[in-house]
């Protein structure tokens, strides 16, 4: 990667950090909300948010992404956090049901009428989310965009947007913590998230031997296989949190005692 | 048993359950009376379920298969990871000689394998909830599994796509045969279980 930066590295930080912190604020705010006319919001799924928010912000700021620009093996644990690990924990915390539940029940209802029409609910869609999420990986690493990145600071700040915003929503639309609607079948979802992972892993594994344009062997080695077994490790929570939820679903019903 | 005796006794026990049904009925305990002939139709606590553990497994034993071969592909996957790349050392990551059909052929397994661990294993727990897990048709279809990868694996993959050797600096052949025999022989040992199964459930 070049030594010389054309773009205002804190700046960027400052920009990509500021959603975060309002996002947590606003969490805070609606739990507070929520707590004043329902059953006390439960504390692990604040814990959740809080942590999401902080792993994207680690990925964001600070040494962690100062040293991204300079080395692609550490740009690559950036992309683990702010697209797989923090969008998991947020979507762990259900935050649809969150806003729902500390809303005027007439707004909440607004709300989702409004998430059930199509671009909203485009957004369910695991094979859309998958495109835009595996689909903008390959159109990064395997174009010029990966350098030009570098040298534009619009460039740099809408792509860690899309991949915090793709990770998130293609995280949502495979396993179904916030229940929004009927939702897609397990065997359709299933097929989605191997393919999903098979492409993630063929192009961290196609690192090794091709490395994405200006970044040097032996980074892209490296790169490589973090982004290989860290992929690895997160989909393997997501695999058994969505099978675990298959198990609950199919779960076969018992007659009743006084029946027998 | 004498037929005559079993319906005396079951009409004996229809009649003392409508009777303590009714009872509750007007202590006002219970809102419904479950029909009589429901009685006699559940045989297992489970909706759908036989008691019978013999014609539970009979009905489930394609599931028993599938989940066996599906957790035979994961468990050999997983093996290869640990002990072939990272234990011994002896695969590469990454070979200069892979095609790029062997990059997708070896994702698309590592994808695949990797949920159908996760997956047989909660397929087997579904099984046992309710009560129809076949092990041995199940082990059965484990061997399979791992025969089949491995085979896959040390045929197509390591000699047609070129992913990688099994080892590097030695000669190759006798590694290459023990591993396909070795694949071979299990694939056949899982055949004939599952042959056998198939036969005691036609029985």
């Amino acid at each position: 990667m070049p030594a010389h930066q054309h773009l205002d590295i804190n700046s960027v930080s400052f920009i990509l950090a500021i959603p975060f912190f309002l996002l947590i604020i606003l969490y805070g705010i609606a739990v507070i909300k929520s707590n004043q006319s329902y059953r006390q919001w439960p504390w692990y799924y604040t814990a959740c948010w809080i942590s999401g928010n902080v792993l994207c912000l680690l990925a964001v700021a600070g040494p962690l992404a100062e040293a991204s620009h300079q080395f692609f093996s550490v740009h690559m644990v950036a992309h683990l956090l702010l697209g797989m690990i923090g969008p998991l924990f947020m979507v762990l915390a259900k935050p649809v049901t969150l806003l729902l539940r500390s809303l005027p029940i007439k707004t909440a209802r607004k709300v989702t009428t409004t998430l059930k029409k199509r671009p909203f609910h485009l957004l369910l869609n695991p094979l859309f989310t998958t495109v835009l999420n595996i689909g903008g990986l390959w159109l990064l690493y395997r174009t010029e965009l990966f350098t030009l990145m570098h040298h534009s600071m619009l460039l740099y700040i809408v792509i860690h947007a899309h991949i915090f915003l793709a990770g998130y929503f293609f995280t949502a639309s495979i396993i179904y913590i916030d229940k929004l609607h009927q939702g897609y079948s397990f065997q359709f979802r299933a097929i989605i998230l191997i393919l999903a992972l098979a492409g993630h892993q063929i192009l961290a594994k196609s690192f090794y031997g091709y490395p994405p344009s200006s970044v040097e062997k032996m980074e892209a080695e490296k790169g490589s296989m973090i982004m290989y077994y860290g992929g690895d490790v997160v989909d393997l929570v997501i695999i058994i949190i969505f099978c675990y939820q298959w198990f609950k679903v199919t779960k076969p019903k018992r007659y009743q005692p006084h029946s027998v | 048993m004498n037929p005559m005796n079993i319906e005396s006794i079951s009409n004996s026990f229809i009649n003392l359950h409508s009777y303590i049904c009714l009872e509750f009925k007007h202590s006002g305990k219970i809102e419904e009376i479950p029909y009589r002939n429901e009685l006699i139709l559940i045989d297992s606590p489970i909706k759908g379920e036989h008691k019978d553990y013999q014609k539970n497994i009979t009905k489930h034993s394609t599931y028993n298969l599938i989940s066996g071969i599906l957790f035979g592909l994961g468990l050999v996957a997983f093996i290869d990871e640990m002990v072939f790349h990272q234990l011994l050392s002896w695969h590469h990551f990454y070979d200069q000689s892979t095609t790029k059909i062997g990059l997708l052929s070896d994702g698309l397994f590592h994808a695949f394998s990797w949920f159908a661990t996760v997956a047989s294993l909660f397929m087997v727990a579904d099984l046992r909830r309710r009560n129809s897990w076949w092990k041995k048709r199940w082990i059965g279809g484990v061997l399979l599994g791992i025969g089949l990868f491995n085979l896959y694996d040390g045929l197509i993959q390591h000699k047609v796509f070129k992913l990688h050797q099994i080892r590097y600096g030695v000669d190759l052949l006798p590694y290459d045969l023990v591993w396909n025999i070795t694949a071979a022989l299990i694939t056949i040992i899982g055949i004939i279980i599952i042959r056998k199964t198939s036969h005691s459930q036609s029985k």
